[in-house]
């Protein structure tokens, strides 16, 4: 848990754009925070502003956090479900313990950033009425990132 | 006829084939009781028994199997898996200068074929090898990608932020691949214990930094992990990979067994592990010699499928006249309602005509020779004939393992008599005859147990007529024979001498069937004479 000190020492003082924390909502243990995203600039998100959940187990960073965007405002993109879990590989296969809440954070607006047409992924009403609570049990199968 | 020698008709080895005529079946099944009921009195049925405990010195039993069964197989303990892998990766290492760990990475990655490895070291470009293998390549000197970010004063000690950790650490903790990327001791054992443990990754453990996909060699995980446990895990998980990759090898399938088997050629073969198991070596069932692989995977799926309900249907059920449905007969009257909602057909369950004629007899047909009540039950006859061939054949394949399975207890009681007769002035090697007589009994029953499935799909031609199996000439009346052999021989222990001899007369007979009805499908094989049903 040393490391989620730092990590939050880190997102308090130099945040990276748009990222914002709130040390006063995070519970002591540190197992799970809430992060605001803001919809980046010149995107079809521009103006919005997402909340990202993220809880972590005894094993990070070796074991990837669980984050979902909270309700009401989920964005509508293509590898985002209405339920708010994300497809993204660094999440799940691709995780690293090198990765961070803040390169998280940075590849989930990255991912909104390019997108072009705002619209649920196609299986969305199968996987929601489908789907494991926590979006780490889902088996995904990558969309490709440039969509 | 011109041709002379080997015709286009081969001699019958039926195993049939009974010059004395002097069993029926009947007396046959009733002689395979009584060999049971004799082990039923034994206490210690059921355990392992073992032969070799008064063996003196080296085995003197001549070898039966067939010449294809002695071809040269390995058995390998786990110490034995790691001593041939590295004799493998140090074959590569003589003829390509590489380092050990990165071999035995280009090993795993073309699975541990060390002709390929080789092929691709020398024809194409090494440096996309490499980068295909996910190692870096050893050519390159000097640190890769990224230098280490060393903050040093002078006189200082050189330190490093781990990015895992987050903390500023001497530069002597931090280690890293080739490619550069450096984290602490302790990070990296915590990253490698937990790839390890929970993910159960051994050969493919890439680098902890993000999106880096170089691999983690052997030496340094054993240099960054200690813990004993771990190790242990990442032992066995590099072991079962290569044995699992490797094409000449194969895990013994028994559960908890350990051994693997190590072959010159992976084909369908017969091998037997130190644990006694004997199997075929491409697809992993138990042998079952004169089938071939795929028709006995298709039969073992057939029999999971459809084993119990079978017979079970076949008794208790019919088939719906107007639309095939499988019904039940659930109560007493003869009147039958199809249970499929859209069909609703009605009927009488003796003639399988329609209900209407029938009026109020509830109880007595006596409509079964009207023609519609004929068409319909020789519709149904059609589809059970198929039912009825398949159950005729898995029945004895049935009868043959479930016997098997009493194998054990057979060994048992047999190594009882054996006992007895030595304590009545007979060596130790003068009764091995009655083992053998067993062996011989068991290799048989697995023969004819596989015999019946190879029969079940050949499709009928001039040369399948040996296999159309008719009780009681067929072929499961041999193995009774020979055990009612080894039963008499026992009993007449004051005229052993001549029972012995007797006993061996029908085992080396019985024997010769079996090896003849082996080579003669063999033969077939080679000479396509085999057409099987779909
Ligand atoms: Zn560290
Ligand atoms: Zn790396
Ligand atoms: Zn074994
Ligand atoms: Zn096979
Ligand atoms: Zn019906
Ligand atoms: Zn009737």
């Amino acid at each position: 848990m040393r490391r989620l000190q730092k990590e939050l020492l880190n997102l308090t003082t130099d945040p990276p754009p748009g990222v914002t924390v709130d040390p006063e909502e995070i519970g002591d243990n540190l197992s799970e925070w809430t992060v605001s995203v803001a919809g980046p600039a010149s995107s079809l998100y521009e103006g919005e502003t997402f909340r990202l959940n993220f809880r972590f187990s005894q094993k990070y960073p070796f074991d990837s956090p669980e984050v979902v965007f909270m309700r009401p405002n989920i964005p509508v993109h293509p590898h985002i479900y209405s339920n708010g879990h994300i497809c993204l590989s660094i999440l799940t296969d691709d995780w690293s313990p090198a990765l961070s809440v803040a390169s998280v954070c940075l590849s989930i607006t990255s991912m909104l950033s390019s997108c072009k047409d705002k619209k649920r992924p196609p299986d969305d009403a199968f996987y929601v009425k489908t789907c494991n609570k926590n979006p780490k049990k889902t088996r995904w199968w990558y969309h490709d990132d440039t969509v | 006829m011109a041709q002379h020698g080997r015709s286009a008709a081969p001699a019958s080895p039926c195993l049939a084939m009974d010059s004395d005529g002097d069993l029926q079946y009947d007396e046959d099944s009733a002689d395979d009781d009584m060999v049971y009921d004799n082990d039923s009195g034994n206490e210690s049925s059921g355990d392992e028994v073992d032969f070799d405990e008064h063996r003196p010195g080296p085995s003197t039993a001549h070898e039966v199997e067939l010449a294809a069964e002695d071809a040269p197989f390995q058995v390998l303990s786990v110490q034995e898996i790691v001593d041939f892998m590295v004799v493998e990766i140090n074959e590569v290492n003589e003829v390509a200068q590489l380092p050990r760990t990165t071999i035995r990475i280009l090993l795993n990655h073309f699975n541990w074929d060390k002709e390929k490895l080789l092929e691709r070291l020398y024809d194409t470009d090494q440096e996309q090898l490499f980068l295909e293998a996910h190692v870096v390549s050893p050519h390159i000197t000097g640190t890769a990608s990224q230098a280490p970010r060393v903050n040093s004063r002078v006189g200082a000690v050189p330190t490093e932020e781990c990015e895992i950790c987050l903390t500023v650490r001497p530069s002597a903790e931090m280690s890293g691949l080739a490619c550069g990327h450096r984290f602490c001791a302790a990070c990296w054992c915590e990253y490698l214990t937990t790839k390890v443990m929970d993910d159960g990754v051994g050969q493919t453990i890439s680098c902890a930094a993000h999106g880096c996909d170089i691999l983690v060699d052997d030496e340094t995980v054993l240099r960054l992990v200690s813990e004993p446990r771990v190790l242990a895990r990442y032992q066995h998980l590099i072991t079962n990979s290569f044995v699992e990759c490797n094409r000449y090898l194969c895990w013994c399938p028994t559960p908890d067994c350990g051994y693997a088997l190590k072959v010159p050629n992976p084909d369908c073969r017969p091998v037997t592990c130190k644990c006694g198991h004997k199997f075929c070596f491409a697809c992993r069932e138990a042998w079952h010699d004169p089938v071939r692989c795929h028709l006995i995977k298709r039969w073992l799926k057939k029999c999971d499928d459809d084993s119990e309900t079978f017979n079970w249907i076949s008794a208790n059920t019919k088939e719906c006249p107007k639309c095939s449905v499988t019904i039940e007969k659930d109560g007493g009257c003869n009147h039958m309602v199809c249970k499929n909602q859209s069909c609703r057909a009605d009927f009488c369950w003796v003639c399988l005509g329609s209900w209407e004629p029938h009026g109020s007899s509830w109880y007595s047909c006596n409509r079964y020779d009207e023609d519609e009540a004929r068409a319909a039950r020789d519709a149904q006859e059609k589809s059970r004939a198929v039912l009825n061939r398949y159950l005729f054949y898995c029945n004895r394949y049935m009868n043959h393992m479930q016997s098997l399975k009493f194998e054990n207890k057979l060994y048992a009681s047999v190594k009882e008599k054996m006992e007895e007769m030595q304590q009545h002035n007979m060596s130790w090697i003068e009764v091995q005859f009655l083992k053998k007589a067993v062996d011989i009994l068991c290799s048989c029953r697995v023969t004819l147990m596989y015999t019946y499935v190879f029969a079940y799909y050949l499709r009928k031609n001039n040369q399948s007529a040996i296999f159309e199996v008719r009780e009681p000439e067929g072929p499961g009346a041999m193995h009774l024979r020979c055990s009612q052999s080894i039963w008499s021989g026992t009993s007449l222990r004051r005229t052993w001498s001549t029972s012995n001899r007797k006993v061996q007369d029908k085992y080396r007979y019985c024997e010769g069937r079996r090896k003849a009805l082996l080579e003669h499908v063999h033969e077939g094989y080679e000479r396509d004479w085999w057409v099987y049903n779909d």
